[in-house]
This record gives C-alpha cells, structure tokens and sequence, in this order.
C-alpha cells in the first residue's frame, strides 16, 4: 500500500500514520497543509477524547433533574423554581507546569466561558491543585504562581472562589495540577447550548481580537512534558484578559436575553476550529467562515494561526440575521469586538475562505469526531505488595504525631491562599472557604435555599487503588455536603493520568471511570460531564491516577449550615459513624512514618447513604452546632480542626480499640464530628437511633487545649494530647510559609 | 432615596450594591453606566467595587477619566453625597475628589478577609447614624488598599476630620496588628472637606444581611437614607 504523504508528515502535527488514513478515507482525498493542521488540534486527546470517550459511557448521565448531560460546555441540572445550575470542571495541568501564572489564569478565565456559554451566569469557583513537594524551589515557584494565576483572574473577573483543594505528592513535581470548577446559575428558559443551526443565520465573532498567543494549545496539551518544555511551550500557553473576561460575561448574558442567538460556544482548546466545526457538527448543518473577516491583533497571520489561535475571551455565536445589529451593538457598547464572520448552510461543509480562496472544505463531523480508541489495560503487578500493611511501625507519640499531621499540606489551613482570592463578591457566600467541609452559596431568587460545593480526589490513594479510590472521592464530597445539610444533585469529573497508551497508565483510569460510576450510582446522582486530561507525564515519570470530583448539591435552608466549627463552651462532642478505623493508607503513616502503603478504604454505600441522612437531617433540624467530616487524620484531626476554626478546645475520650496511633488518626469513611447542645442530643441520638447509625459521646467543648485519650481500664487518666490550641492553629497554619 | 451605582467596564460589585439599596433597604437603585454625563434625578451616587477598565494602569486611574466623572464631580461640588467602596474610593483619589492615593498592600497580595473599623467621625452623611468610636466588622477585598498621603497632607486630613474610618481590633483599638494592608494610621475610610464624598476600603454591601454573617454594613447606607430624607423632606400621608 502506498500513501502519498503531504508536504507535512502527519506526525508532525501529532497524527499517527493510521489516523491519515482514516482522514483520507473520511475525506475521500488527502487532506491539504491547512486542513492536515485543522485534524492535528482536533484529533488531539484534549479536544478528540480519543482514549477516553469509549470508557467514559460507563458514567451514569440521567436523572430527573438533568437539564442538560455530557456532550455541552457543561452540564445543567434543575434547582427547582424555574432555575437551574450549569457546572463543569476543566484542567490546565500543562499550561501551569509552563507559565504557572497564565496557565492558571487562563484555566479560570475557559471554564467560566464553558458555563457561560449554556447561557448561565457564573457564580462561583473552585479549585483543585496538585503539586510535589513544597520543600522544593522549582514547586514552590509553581504553586505560588498558580494561586497569584487563579486570584489574578478570579478576583478581576467577578466570579468569588469559594473552595478547593491542594494535596502535595513528589509524583507531581515534574506535572502540577489545576483543575477548576465553576458553577452558574440561570432560568430554564435561558438556556444556551452550541448547536448551530439554520440556513442563512450569521456566524458571529465576539470578543476580544485574535493573536499569535497558544496556538497548538490542545495539541500541547495532549504530550508529555520534558525538561525543555519550560523554555520552548511557552508560545503555547494562552494570555489571559480577566478584564476582557468579565466584559464578555456581562455581554454575552445581554445577548442572549435579548433572543435570536441560536447557539453559541468559547473558542478554548483549538480555537475557531473547534468552536465552527463542533457547533456544526452538532447542529448537522454546514458553516461558511471567511478568516478575512476575524478580528486580529497583528497583521499578516496566516489562515493556520487564526484557525488554531487560543487567544482568550472569545466566542462564537450563531445569530438570526435580523437580531445581528443588535447583538453586535451590545457587545460595541462594552468594547468588545463584533464581526459576521461567515453564515450557517446546508451543505455539510465547513468551508474556510481566506483572502479570496477557498482555504479547507471539509465535513465539519470529519474534524469534530475524532477517531475513538480502546487501548490495552494491564493491572500494574506492584501494587499487590503495597497494599501489605505488615510490619507496622511503632506507635508515634500522639502528642507531637497530632501537630504533625496538622502541619501536612494535604490537611493544613489553606487559609494563606485563600484570603488571596475573593470569596465575598456577588454576596451569595454564607460557608465561606476555611469554615465548613462544603462552600455554600445562598440562592437568593429561591431563599431560603442555597448550593453546597465540595471537590476530592486523592491521587496517591488512586495509586494504591484508583477503583476504591476513585469511590472515596465521590463518597468524602457527598460526606462533606452533608455537613452543610447539602443533599447531592449532580458530579463533575476531573480524570488527570499520564499515558493512556501506557496499558498500566490506562488501567488505572479505566479503574478510576468504573469507581466513579459504581459511586455515583449508588448516590443515585449524574455525573453531568467532565473533563480529561492525559499525558500528565514528566522526566520522573506518570502522575499518580488523579480523578477529581466536584459535587453540587441543594441546601434547603442557609440558615441551617452550621460549618465545622465549634461554636463555645459546653457543647458534647459526638462521633456519628461506626467508630472503628484502621491504618492502611492513612496519612498519619504517610505523614508521622513516610509510610504509603495500604489498601484504601472500600466505601459501604448502604451504610455511607444511611449515615449521611442522618447527619443531613440533624443539621437541617438545627441540632447540630457544628458538623465535620472525619477523613484524613483521623478523629484527633477532625475534633482539632473544629476547635481550631472555632477558637474553642476540647476533651475527648476515645474507646479503646487496638493500636492506640489506630483509634486516634486512623481512616474510615462514614463519620462525623459534631458538636451539639445537650438539650438537643437526645433528639440527635433518636434519629441515629431510628436509622441504625452508632453515635458515640467523646466529650465536651471548652478550654483553651485540646486534650485526647484512648480510654483504658486503668484508674487514672492520663492524656495521650495535650496540646495548646495557639500551638496547633501554629502548625495549622505552615502554609503561610510557602503562599503568604 | 434615588440612588444611582455607577458601572464602569469592569465594574463588579455594582450588582451588590444594587441588590443591598433595592432589595434589602427598598431603596430606588439604578445602574448609571460610566459613559453617562447626567446624574439628574440622583440623591446619592455609589461608586462600587471591582476593577475598573482592569486596574491594569494604576488601580482608578482610567476609570477617573470617565465621562461621567465630570457628572460626579458637579454633583459632588454641589454638596450631593458620594460614597465610593473600594475601587469606588481608588476612583475618587485618582480624580482628586479625596485627597491621598493608594499603594499596594505591603504584603505585596490580595487580601480577602473580615476586618474591624471604627468609627471616627459622624459628621458625613454615610456616618451620621453611626456613634464615634463604633467598631464594624465588614469584609475586605483587595490588592492596591494602603492608603498614603505625604506627612503635610496627611496631618491636614487628620486635623480636618477628614479621617472617617480606622482600622482596629474587635475592641475598637487602632493597633499595627490590626492593620491588614499597611496603611498610614491604619486609616481605612477618608471623607471630603465637606464631608459629603466619602470613600472606605472595605465593602459594606457584603455585611448587610445577617445571612452572610454582619449586618455592620448596612448602618451607612441606613445614614444616607436618612440624610437624604432629612434634605428632601416629604410629606406622609
């Protein structure tokens, strides 16, 4: 068989030889320089989905209150009243390992673009983020930019950050994460999506000008970093505008308000080219575009470089001819460009002109339905041997393995990031960062209601088991909602891994898919849509399997969300939850042994969901003064970071139950601390009571130490913590020695 | 009370400021877009917070040269009382409408947290509800938030009462510690010669409904209501 290569080998734009002739087979001809271009960013893994798409049917996408599923800029769920949520999560790992700034920036400012574009206004955002270890200059000179990138954009932008996460693992230095979630809100009947359709409606461009800046972004995106890529993809990480960003959100939404937008998308990952071909293709309408007519920063680009162009704050929309004028004349009034561009046909082509000719022509489905894939999956054979437990290390003493703990990034107050992003602005945060397991956000066009946000995902458990724990990611989010009286409505799904063509890389994902659908499942809630991101590889090797989840749910009453601190003196302390735990996979072996070994927790849905009821309608009832979710640390951690956040301390007793280090900081999922008036603890011990859920006293509130023990038979009692609270809130607060 | 919030591009707590004067305090609350040269109609003029035309030249300066600052100037010379939050206030120094100037928080970052300020004059219309010495919990949320004026002018503001609020602890005591963004005698808020342009740092749109945890805001949009009241005095019936 011979194949006429173009000028340009298909490898060079990160096509397999396998993949041109597909091209040529879709086509019936090969494909020109430009069009060849055109296959190389949208047949990348990070806009073709190539490995993932036939893996990712597996996640459960239905439910009543689904709006709107995978296959949009985001998913929409219904809140009831006539509104409704729009929310997605979205990765920017390579472009923040390179520029960390404006690849963070750049990160918030696509998402929020994504949520805009099904017609909603953004609300709020969330982020999670993955680096190595702190102690290391080049990941501190990452990390801080990250967080100057994310309240760069953010704070301009309008949209308060509301939450996150940050776990630190070496296996990421070569390869942060950053994955953001943003959420909007909108009426039914606002809803926007992308389908293109029409014959004769206009193809309109609005936003900021096209520059030289990310082109080949997406294809960037889809390869392994080496040690050049900090000098050399730089031209590919986009320029963020949180100016330009916010004046596109304020006329986007008059835009749309007004009627006669068909449909409309951000030009993200790919550009024009993405934005053209998807809408057509999901529309199964043609699209004429003339790039004579795309507003540009610089003159004398070629047709390749406006298609692939990344340049921020832009969308494309499709307009009924008679609303252009006015269309374009709101987004001239906030000062942002607005030009036809091309129209919407019946011909199933997407055909680009430039300067007079015909530039490609091709099938816009051939482009926007890359090839799918289903690559070899092999169970790595090491992990067997670390999930062997045995031998144990001695106990720690608990009195300084407690402030230890606390000091461990994974759990520290991240309060020395957070008060550099603006969580207060738009004046819906009543949880805010810092106060409670889930942010929560008062709806005020349906008050007394609100939204509860949590997100999860620990890689280096996923690296022990990516299916049990991809399943305690969804199970601690939904944990964590329950602790603001939050009943889950729908999931968002972040997938970071390295190599899918890595049959072991692939496995874990594979893993990770089915633990989050089996979770969510169970849940009985969607998962609305997501993001992937593959290639997440450097020097040192794969990141550790990274599935990270967002979960929104609905609080029914604001007023009810007590936060997880202690609120005064006096109040019992109450373990709601079977109180058994153990010590595979913990963090304390991980942060007081520098032991990672263990199998993670598998999560009992029956028990998890009859638990989670129980806390969700004590807190609802008003019972609870405080709600927390035990997870990392332990219970000695869960009662610390209470009475941190309250100012409060506490004495607790816990019943004994093997290894002392075990009942003090071992893990179990299921679990809640709260704080309860005594008035109101008979009412909280029925309803455990009535579901069947075990409820355990620890203790009391009050005092300025926080002291622990493990009860014994002996006569008397001696304190296995004994700590000063200002020593712990010290501890607590290490990470102001990296961001503050 | 027909007060107008000014929305510059890049505007972002005008919603806010409209939601706490309509919807909480029933106030008439309209958008005046920065491109308008009237203010007829107005009792009050509300520059809110944000980051006007990006803040990418100094935080206010573009923003100053609006068209209708002219409008807000004439209001403010003819004794109409003007109150700007946060980049509202940056806004006002770069027209000169305050004297002063902002710098950078010393911590070189942006800050968003609760703080506390007092009160230290009553005399403006957006204080004159409050008692001197009162301590407020409101947010903050800023980058460019460290007030300075040279040693002269700053003795001159002190002398003229001009200095509206200070930061403090929750016991109303003016202490370094307690100054979030290394301001000059940690002041926080700045009025006019006349006392009716006012401009504070922190937001009190976002502590004026217990919900979201202070209702401390909500006494200064309170005092101008009523001085508004008390200037246009109508008859109930």
């Amino acid at each position: 068989m011979s194949t006429t290569l173009p000028v340009l080998d298909p490898r060079a734009v990160g096509l397999t030889l396998g993949e041109y002739e597909e091209i040529r087979r879709r086509l019936g001809r090969d494909p020109n320089l430009l069009e060849l271009r055109l296959f190389g960013v949208m047949w990348s893994e990070h806009c073709g989905y190539k490995h993932s798409r036939l893996t990712l049917r597996a996640l459960p996408a239905e439910g009543a209150a689904l709006l709107q599923g995978p296959g949009e800029n985001a998913g929409v769920m219904d809140i009831g009243g006539g509104w409704a949520v729009a929310f997605k999560v979205e990765s920017h790992n390579h472009p923040s390992a390179v520029d960390p700034y404006n690849g963070a920036a750049t990160g918030v400012g696509g998402i929020i673009r994504d949520v805009l574009s099904m017609g909603a206004r953004p609300i709020a955002l969330l982020d999670s983020l993955r680096f190595g270890s702190l102690d290391d200059p080049r990941t501190r000179r990452i990390a801080t930019g990250v967080v100057a990138g994310i309240a760069g954009y953010g704070n301009c932008v309008g949209v308060p950050t509301v939450g996150g996460e940050l776990l630190v693992d070496p296996r990421y230095r070569g390869n942060p994460l950053v994955n953001v979630v943003c959420l909007g809100l909108l009426r039914h009947e606002e809803l926007a999506r992308s389908r293109a359709g029409g014959e004769g409606n206009l193809v309109m461009y609005a936003g900021a000008r096209t520059g030289r800046d990310g082109i080949g972004g997406a294809a960037f995106a889809s390869e392994e970093l080496d040690e050049r890529s900090e000098r050399e993809d730089r031209s590919s990480v986009q320029i963020g505008d949180p100016f330009t960003g916010k004046l596109l959100i304020e006329s986007t939404l008059v835009a749309l308000r007004g009627g006669g937008v068909v449909a409309l998308q951000d030009m993200g990952a790919a550009g024009l080219t993405c934005a053209a071909s998807e809408m057509a293709a999901r529309g199964g309408v043609g699209m004429q575009v003339d790039l004579d007519r795309v507003p540009l920063r610089e003159a004398g680009m070629r047709a390749d470089e406006i298609l692939r162009s990344e340049s921020q704050e832009r969308m494309l929309l499709v307009v009924r001819p008679e609303a252009a004028g006015r269309v374009a004349a709101v987004y001239e009034k906030w000062g942002l460009c607005a030009a036809i561009i091309g129209h919407v046909t019946n011909s199933p082509e997407l055909r680009v002109t430039h300067q007079g000719r015909v530039a490609a022509a091709l099938p816009p489905y051939t482009l926007a339905d890359a090839p799918a894939y289903r690559p070899a999956a092999s169970e790595p054979q090491q992990l067997w041997d670390r999930w062997k437990l045995e031998p144990l290390p001695p106990e720690a003493d608990p009195q300084t393995a407690l402030p230890a703990l606390l000091g461990w990034p994974d759990i520290a107050g991240k309060r020395s990031i957070y008060e550099q992003y603006d969580h207060s602005v738009q004046v819906r945060t009543v949880v805010a960062p810092g106060a409670g397991d889930a942010a929560v956000l008062r709806v005020t066009e349906l008050a007394p209601k609100g939204l509860a946000l949590a997100v999860d995902g620990s890689g280096t458990l996923c690296a022990l088991d990516p299916y049990r724990g991809a399943r305690l990611a969804v199970a601690e989010c939904a944990a964590d909602l329950a602790c603001v009286g939050a009943e889950p409505l729908g999931v968002t799904d972040g997938l970071n891994f390295g190599n899918p063509e890595d049959p072991e890389v692939f496995w874990t994902f594979r893993q990770a898919v089915v633990g989050i659908a089996d979770a969510c499942r169970a849940l009985r809630i969607p998962v609305v849509g997501g993001n992937v991101s593959f290639y997440n590889e450097s020097p040192d090797g794969p990141i550790p399997p990274t599935p990270v989840v967002a979960m929104v749910g609905l609080v029914e009453d604001v007023r009810r969300a007590p936060g997880m601190a202690f609120r005064g003196a006096g109040d019992l302390i109450v373990l709601v939850g079977d109180p058994a735990s153990e010590l595979g996979a913990s963090t304390y072996l991980r942060a007081v042994h520098g032991m990672d070994r263990g199998r993670p927790r598998d999560v009992d849905f029956a028990v998890h969901q009859r638990v989670l009821a129980v806390v969700r309608d004590a807190v609802r009832a008003g019972l609870t003064r405080s709600a927390h979710d035990c997870s990392d640390g332990g219970v000695a951690v869960a009662v610390a970071e209470s009475a941190i956040a309250g100012g409060v301390g506490a004495e607790i007793v816990l019943p004994a139950g093997g290894r002392r280090d075990a009942v003090l900081f071992g893990e179990a999922s299921s679990r809640f601390v709260v704080s309860v008036g005594e008035d109101d603890a008979p009412a909280l011990f029925a309803l455990a009571g009535g579901a069947g859920v075990p409820v355990t006293v620890l203790g009391r509130t009050g005092g300025e130490r926080l002291r622990a023990a493990v009860a014994s038979a002996g006569t008397e009692r001696r304190w296995d913590i004994d700590c000063d609270l200002d020593d712990l809130r010290t501890a607590y607060d290490v990470l102001a020695g990296v961001f503050a | 009370m027909r007060a107008g919030v000014i929305v510059f591009p890049g505007s972002n707590c005008d919603r806010d400021c409209l939601h706490v004067l309509g919807d909480v305090l029933g106030q008439d609350a309209v958008e005046v877009w920065h491109a308008e040269t009237s203010l007829d109609g107005l009792d009050a003029v509300i520059l809110p917070g944000g980051f006007a035309y990006g803040d990418y030249l100094r935080a206010g300066a573009v923003a100053g040269t609006s068209p209708v600052m002219a409008a807000v100037r004439a209001f403010a010379t003819s004794g109409g009382p003007v109150l700007g939050i946060c980049n509202g206030f940056q806004v006002l120094l770069e027209t000169g409408l305050l004297p002063g100037a902002m710098l950078r928080n010393r911590s070189l970052q942006f800050r968003c947290r609760p703080v506390h300020i007092r009160v230290e004059s009553t005399r403006t219309p957006f204080t004159r509800g409050l008692r001197e010495g009162q301590v407020l919990r409101l947010p903050i949320a800023h980058g460019e938030g460290s007030f300075y004026a040279p040693p002269a002018l700053l003795s001159t503001i002190q002398d003229s009462e001009q200095v509206v609020f200070r930061y403090c602890d929750a016991d109303g005591r003016v202490l370094p510690e307690a100054n979030p963004n290394g301001s000059l005698n940690n002041i926080a808020g700045v009025c006019s010669p006349r006392g009716n342009v006012l401009g504070l740092m922190p937001h009190p749109e976002r502590a004026s409904e217990a919900i979201l945890g202070s209702e401390d805001g909500r006494g200064i949009f309170e005092s101008l209501i009523a001085f508004v009241a008390s200037r246009h005095p109508v008859a109930v019936g």
